[in-house]
């Protein structure tokens, strides 16, 4: 599904991703830790396609298709999601209205008709269910004053209703509290399938005992320096990063 | 591709005026200038009565010794008032006509703009006076009106068939010395709208007016009365747009607004003028005087959304002179390329427990300036007075202005103001956010913009509301493929 070879990326010409290697199948989760600063969340922009991002070498394939010429929407469209670790602010923009046109968006580039309202309806409504999200809440001004943990569930679900090929989920646990981790993270189960995959950004173990990954990737000072199974992120909570720090120099 | 400021900044140079096209209808035009012939000609030519003439001429010469007002935050090169044609009629017009028997060309240009007269008679709910130049082509609509006792008219048969009621309002709430614009407005107005609600009638449609300007060098000077009686309400539309023409046109008009005790007038407005092209060259000088009196438990409400004009002048106001009385501005303006924008509101208060609302939504992008200025007056005998206003900016690109400036006047100590001020930017993650949702940047803009909007496209009625969207969306897309 997702194929990352020797990606370097810069900003401002300063170089933050420093060749990335990552194969991610369809069905798969992945999840990838490091500590603050490595270049999780840049990994995540440069796949989604933020172009504040410079592409220095190497490239990302989706489905065997280079992205590199494809713009942020072109990428969405073909089933990239991202959930943001900071979710902006659109005031006046409601929810269900910000939700709407995003799938209409996207449907608009497949050559399909707008959804029907009835379809879209009760879509919204049984992804906001499955959430446990109030109803009201999708007619408030897109993360405009929601707390922390609403800005994570309204992240997922938005996935949710786009039901992407591809999810990134950036920190989507920090900010939740213990019953919210569950709901999300049982939501995310429930969108898993053997056609889609799902890489999970995380500091914590707490998170992957819900979502249990395929395989943890340690990012260190924009590389990747070491994979494993789910055991890995276990002996990094009791660990630390300092282990592998010290590994990588050598 | 991804939306970045220079790419947004050109996007928003390259976009051109949707509506510029130019219909050729003969016309029945003056020669250009200005003089007490000139006045009583265009008097002449409407058939007005005596009093009607003396009028005009009296804001003449109340006009030739005015100087045109300088303090607004615009800078444009001074309209030659000589070199402007004061009367000019599509000679198709015929006041008998019904709107079946339109000119096709006029009908064609409606279709352009896509408020084609057969369109509007299926509109349920919308009576609609249009007026292209100076002289009213068809009101529709009429009858069902009279049933009611409501009279909605061109002002000047309002001036033949209802001289009681136009004497005795035309010029009370904007006088003949108000100001510059307002004075040449008196002498030489050609045409506008009339509308009186009788007492305790509630209009049961949107009065509903396409302006537009056609003639290439004429200026429009429209006229609107409208009274509402005791305890009557009414919502009014004025909705515009003009074709693309080179030379600047000017556009002096004047608006008074009468709500007897009890009574309530709703005033919305979607102003899309011709704003100029992408280098500032062209475009309408928009230069109006807006006006509302309010008596006892009164309410006026204006709403505008102003898009169009290369300069723009203009603060519609309400007189809270009534107790209880209740005054609202809402406004949404938006300037790009290198339009100019000053408006605003005056809120004055002189009775009791009188309210006032303000809510302003500045939008600037390119290299334009938009200016909100607000006076806020609370009379010596206006006790518990109490106003709210809101003024919010969006900025969108580096080379572009907003500018803010309240003033508030005081003279009574049990007054309550409240005044907020924000200045925001589209940012590039908010733009980012939207494209990795799958929606491309143009339409990111517009979502932001309308949100951004919001408050002031709900009070708008439905009909116009999606008119309005629409234009925003023109108004700061490019045309980008
Ligand atoms: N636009 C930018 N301009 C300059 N530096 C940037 C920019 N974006 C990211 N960086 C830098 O790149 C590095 C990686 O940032 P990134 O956000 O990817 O880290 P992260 O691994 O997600 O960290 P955290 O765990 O704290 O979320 C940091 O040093 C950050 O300061
Ligand atoms: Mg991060």
């Amino acid at each position: 599904m997702l194929k990352i070879n020797d990606l370097h990326a810069s900003v401002e010409d300063k170089e933050i991703l420093k060749g990335i290697n990552l194969s991610v199948n369809a069905g798969e989760v992945h999840a990838i830790m490091g500590p603050n600063g490595s270049g999780k969340s840049t990994l995540a922009s440069v796949i989604a396609g933020k172009e504040e991002f410079e592409v220095t070498k190497g490239n990302v394939v989706l489905n065997g298709e280079d992205l590199e010429d494809d713009s942020p929407e072109d990428r969405a469209h073909k089933g990239v999601f991202l959930s943001f670790q900071y979710p902006v602010e659109i005031p006046g923009v409601s929810v269900t209205n910000f939700m709407k046109t995003a799938i209409n968006e996207s449907r608009k580039a497949k050559g399909l008709e707008d959804m029907p309202a009835k379809e879209m309806l009760k879509m919204i409504r049984e992804k906001a269910e499955m959430l446990e999200i109030d109803r009201k809440f999708l007619s408030r001004s897109l993360n405009e004053g929601f707390s922390g943990g609403e800005k994570k569930r309204n992240e997922i679900f938005q996935m949710a209703m786009l039901e992407p090929k591809l999810a990134i989920l950036d920190e989507t646990d920090s900010g939740l509290d213990i019953d919210a981790l569950r709901i999300v993270a049982n939501g995310v189960n429930k969108l898993k399938s053997k056609d889609n995959a799902v890489i999970v950004i995380t500091h914590y173990q707490r998170l992957l005992e819900y979502i249990v990954p395929d395989f943890v990737h340690v990012l260190h000072n924009g590389k990747i320096v070491k994979s494993g199974g789910k055991e890995l992120a276990l002996e990094l909570e009791a660990k630390g990063y300092d282990w592998i720090k010290n590994e990588a120099v050598v | 591709m991804a939306y970045t400021e220079e790419e947004l900044k050109k996007e928003l140079e390259t976009k051109e005026y949707e509506y510029g096209f130019y219909t050729d209808i003969e016309s029945d035009t003056f020669p250009k200038g200005l003089n007490e012939d000139i006045v009583r000609a265009i008097s002449k030519k409407k058939n007005e009565p005596q009093w009607m003439t003396d009028w005009r001429l009296e804001a003449f010469r109340i006009w030739e010794k005015m100087e045109e007002p300088e303090w607004a935050n615009v800078h444009y090169e001074k309209p030659d008032f000589q070199a402007i044609s004061y009367y000019s009629a599509p000679k198709a017009a015929d006041p008998n006509k019904s709107l079946e028997d339109v000119d096709p060309d006029l009908l064609e240009m409606y279709r352009k703009l896509g408020i084609s007269v057969d369109e509007q008679k299926k509109l349920q709910n919308v009576a609609v006076d249009i007026v292209v130049d100076s002289v009213s082509v068809a009101t529709t609509f009429k009858k069902t009106l009279a049933e009611k006792g409501i009279i909605f008219m061109p002002i000047s048969e309002a001036i033949q068939e209802h001289p009681e009621l136009v004497k005795k309002y035309m010029g009370t709430i904007v006088p003949k010395t108000d100001n510059f614009y307002a004075a040449l407005n008196s002498a030489v107005f050609t045409d506008g709208s009339f509308c009186y609600i009788p007492k305790g009638v509630r209009c049961p449609m949107e009065l509903s007016t396409y302006f537009r300007i056609n003639e290439g060098g004429t200026g429009q000077f429209e006229r609107t009365l409208v009274i509402a009686d005791e305890s009557s309400y009414v919502s009014y539309l004025e909705g515009c747009t003009a074709p693309s023409r080179d030379e600047n046109q000017l556009h002096a008009a004047v608006v008074e607004l009468i709500a007897l005790d009890d009574a309530e007038i709703k005033y919305s407005t979607v102003q899309n003028w011709y704003p100029g092209n992408a280098e500032g060259k062209g475009g309408v000088y928009n230069f109006v005087t807006k006006r509302g009196l309010c008596e006892k438990n009164a309410k006026i409400s204006w709403t505008q959304v102003e898009t169009g004009s290369a300069v723009t002048w203009k603060y519609p106001s309400c007189i809270l002179k009534g107790n209880n009385s209740v005054g609202e501005f809402y406004s949404i303006a938006v300037t790009n390329n290198y339009q100019q924008a000053d408006t605003g509101t005056k809120m004055i208060h002189l009775g009791k427990n009188t309210r006032s609302t303000i809510i302003s939504k500045g939008i600037s992008a390119g290299k334009s300036q938009n200016s909100y200025r607000g006076l806020v007056q609370i009379g010596a005998r206006a006790a518990n007075a109490r106003n709210f206003s809101q003024c919010d900016s969006l900025l969108m690109g580096n080379e572009c202005g907003a500018h803010t400036f309240p003033y508030i006047e005081v003279k009574n100590k049990s007054a309550q103001i409240e005044h907020e001020a924000t200045t925001s930017k589209i940012g590039e993650d908010q733009i980012f956010y939207c494209n990795q949702r799958g929606i491309e940047t143009e339409k990111a803009i517009a979502l932001i913009v309308n949100g951004f909007s919001k408050e002031v496209l709900n009070k708008l009625p439905m009909e116009f509301a999606v008119e309005a969207q629409k234009l925003l969306e023109i108004s700061l897309e490019g045309s980008v493929g």
